[in-house]
């Protein structure tokens, strides 16, 4: 009884949230010179906050060099961020009675880390890259559970058979080496893997980018069924926006560094509130030949990281600009319920939604 | 009469492990200014048709077994398959009457030289223009696709400009002499959607300005959807489907591309609407299936299809599908 009170006054996050970041920046130091100085800093993370829902799928999207990737890997702390908070509810280290204890990812021990990498994993975009050729498919699946003390023997690859089998693989594919698989079957054994340590969130790092189309099919509903079975939480990471409509509860859009909108999936993509978000749905071409809506062309190429414009740092792209965007970096709010944007003229700019037929 | 007419082309591979039958009897046409949409996974002959076209075909191991690749120009047809291509004939074809763009323009373009002299090259070569001239002219076709102050950027290398610029510059230097063919593989796969979308556009004003016909490779059907008139769809080496775009994506017929289709998100689909993937994977190109190559992967496959290719033929006027649920 004592420690429950106890948790719940220590606790940050609102009951439904599994992570929380805050104030989150990764900045590279660009060097030059035979002296290395430092001549600048490439803010591929610069000053976010979000959070994500238990049992949900938060889609991130944006276009390349506009930091989604290094977000994900920055919250799994696979690099140390510059600044900020990443709050996680871990189950592993609750005390005794308690559901969860929250730990800042970002400021974490090595003896946590240790334990938070059995609840937050990911899944890479390159099924050929991630996988060690020389490793047989059950070893590659089985591994985190034997570096993680968790099993062995024979009991190790009763787990791994069993995990095979979740991700749709056949029990006989053990003994093979990842040359032996199709993309969509070596992203399924890296599925698998990330799922071996039975975490609670799972980073998904342009998962299907890489695969054929009739294969992004099977690994998308494999994903959702997962999430379904398994309560996992999704960060899932994209540039296809139809795929991230698809899969996402809610989505955020990143442009240089920041998040320029995040809200619930169907209000984002009909009640889009930010100009960037507008022409980037506009952009997608529409698997449709009868397309009637009107197509928003953003001109010039996006603005290098390590030089950002003044003000807004979408204004020279903008077709709605004005002065106090040349000047002012506009605050990260709330307009509408859970519905957050970057722009000073959110509430009165009126902006096309996606076409749905 | 068509602009390019091939007839039942075959471009076969023989590698160690055995012949990969990469492009396996494909006929299609394409009529002049017209843009046909080549639709197919990696793997389906794509690329290696458009390569076997432009007398690219690396050899060994590749080799054009048979069929014919005819050409029209300046009223006359040539047949392609049959010319040298290391030949004068095809040199002057290349390039000039028949050019290619690629889907990562940082592999095409050679990083020593700066983009003017690139395109300088084609037209000097092809154009019997002054290098005065050639220059005056190079900055032209830079301005004409949209890259900004052409006059300082055709002095820049090609890692100087980002990939949408360098794409640019490719369609630059591949329309610098007015070719009445375009064949693009691929060319806005490497890029962002937004900048995916200009480059679209220009390839569309272009088309119009130049009258040019495309060969417009890709994988994605939002792009098809977005600039051809006419669709193929290939599968392991072989045309499954071929169709005006509207045709394909309200009436498609061959189980492949129904498969397609279904297993794409759409904006105009609810959000929970399943998705219903292909299931199985490609088969090997080395030793594929005996009869239909999607036999294996097809909800509708039958004794027949295991044992006997079916033969493209038209379902309706202008709609021609290989399928033994229509023959």
């Amino acid at each position: 009884m004592l420690a429950l009170s106890l948790t719940r006054s220590n606790d940050v996050l609102s009951h439904n949230v599994l992570l929380e970041v805050r104030n989150l920046k990764k900045y590279f130091p660009v060097r030059k010179g035979i002296l290395k100085h430092t001549v600048g800093h490439v803010k591929a993370v610069d000053d976010i906050d979000m959070y994500i829902k238990t049992g949900e799928t938060l889609g991130l999207v944006g276009e390349s060099g506009c930091g989604k990737t290094t977000t994900g890997w920055t919250i799994l702390r696979m690099i140390k961020p510059t600044a900020g908070e990443v709050i996680f509810r871990s189950k592993k280290m609750a005390h005794s009675g308690d559901e969860f204890k929250e730990i800042n990812v970002a400021a974490a021990s090595r003896r946590q880390l240790r334990i938070l990498r059995r609840e937050m994993q990911i899944i890479f975009q390159d099924p050929y890259s991630s996988l060690n050729p020389r490793m047989t498919v059950g070893k590659i699946v089985g591994e985190p559970l034997l570096v993680h003390g968790v099993t062995h023997g024979s009991e190790l690859e009763d787990r791994s058979r069993k995990l095979l089998r979740a991700v749709g693989l056949k029990a006989d594919h053990m003994k093979r080496y990842p040359h032996e698989f199709s993309g969509g079957q070596r992203q399924r054994i890296m599925i698998a893997r990330a799922l071996s340590l039975d975490p609670q969130f799972i980073v998904a790092d342009e998962p299907i980018s890489a695969l054929d189309v009739s294969i992004q099919a099977q690994v998308i509903n494999l994903l959702i069924d997962l999430q379904k079975a398994l309560r996992l939480t999704y960060l899932f990471i994209a540039h296809d926006l139809s795929v991230v409509r698809h899969i996402s509860s809610r989505v955020a859009v990143m442009y240089l560094g920041k998040i320029v909108e995040l809200a619930e999936t169907d209000e984002l993509f009909l009640n889009p509130k930010h100009p960037y978000t507008e022409a980037l749905m506009s952009a997608v071409p529409v698997p449709n030949p009868h397309y009637k809506g009107s197509r928003i062309r953003l001109h010039g190429d996006v603005p290098t990281p390590l030089n950002p414009p003044s003000g807004c740092y979408f204004h020279p792209r903008c077709r709605y600009a004005r002065e106090a965007c040349k000047n002012e970096i506009p605050a990260y709010r709330e307009v509408d319920k859970e519905h957050f944007v970057m722009c000073h003229f959110a509430d009165s700019l009126s902006l096309q939604p996606v076409w749905t037929g | 009469m068509p602009l390019l007419d091939v007839r039942d082309l075959k471009t076969y591979f023989y590698t160690e492990d055995g012949v990969v039958r990469a492009v396996d009897g494909v006929t299609f046409s394409i009529e002049p200014e017209k843009t046909l949409g080549v639709v197919g996974e990696s793997g389906c002959g794509k690329s290696v048709t458009a390569r076997a076209i432009m007398g690219l075909v690396k050899s060994p191991p590749g080799r054009i077994e048979s069929g014919e690749i005819l050409f029209q120009r300046d009223g006359r047809i040539i047949d392609l398959a049959k010319l040298n291509p290391k030949g004068e004939e095809m040199r002057r074809i290349r390039g000039n009457e028949i050019a290619m763009i690629f889907q990562e323009p940082m592999t095409s373009l050679n990083p020593v030289y700066t983009i003017g002299n690139q395109i300088m090259e084609a037209i000097i070569l092809h154009q019997h223009l002054s290098k005065k001239g050639a220059k005056r002219k190079a900055i032209d076709v830079l301005e004409s696709v949209g890259i900004p102050s052409p006059d300082r950027r055709v002095d820049e290398y090609p890692h100087q400009l980002s990939g949408g610029m360098r794409q640019r510059a490719m369609i630059a230097m591949a329309l610098s002499c007015r070719p009445s063919l375009l064949i693009a593989d691929e060319p806005t796969t490497a890029l962002d959607v937004t900048i995916q979308a200009q480059v679209l556009d220009l390839m569309n004003d272009l088309r119009t300005e130049l009258k040019a016909a495309i060969m417009f490779i890709t994988h994605d059907l939002g792009v098809i959807a977005h600039m051809a008139e006419n669709v193929i769809i290939m599968y392991l080496g072989r045309i499954v489907e071929s169709a005006p775009v509207g045709e394909i994506f309200d009436n498609p017929r061959h189980p492949y591309t129904i498969g397609l289709l279904n297993s794409i998100p759409s904006f105009t689909d609810s959000r929970e609407k399943r998705l219903v993937p292909i299931e199985g994977i490609v088969p090997d190109p080395i030793g594929p299936p005996r009869g239909c190559g999607f036999e294996p992967r097809c909800p509708h496959a039958k004794e027949l299809c295991k044992s006997q290719i079916p033969e493209l033929k038209a379902i309706v006027q202008a709609h021609l599908a290989a399928c033994w649920l229509y023959h």
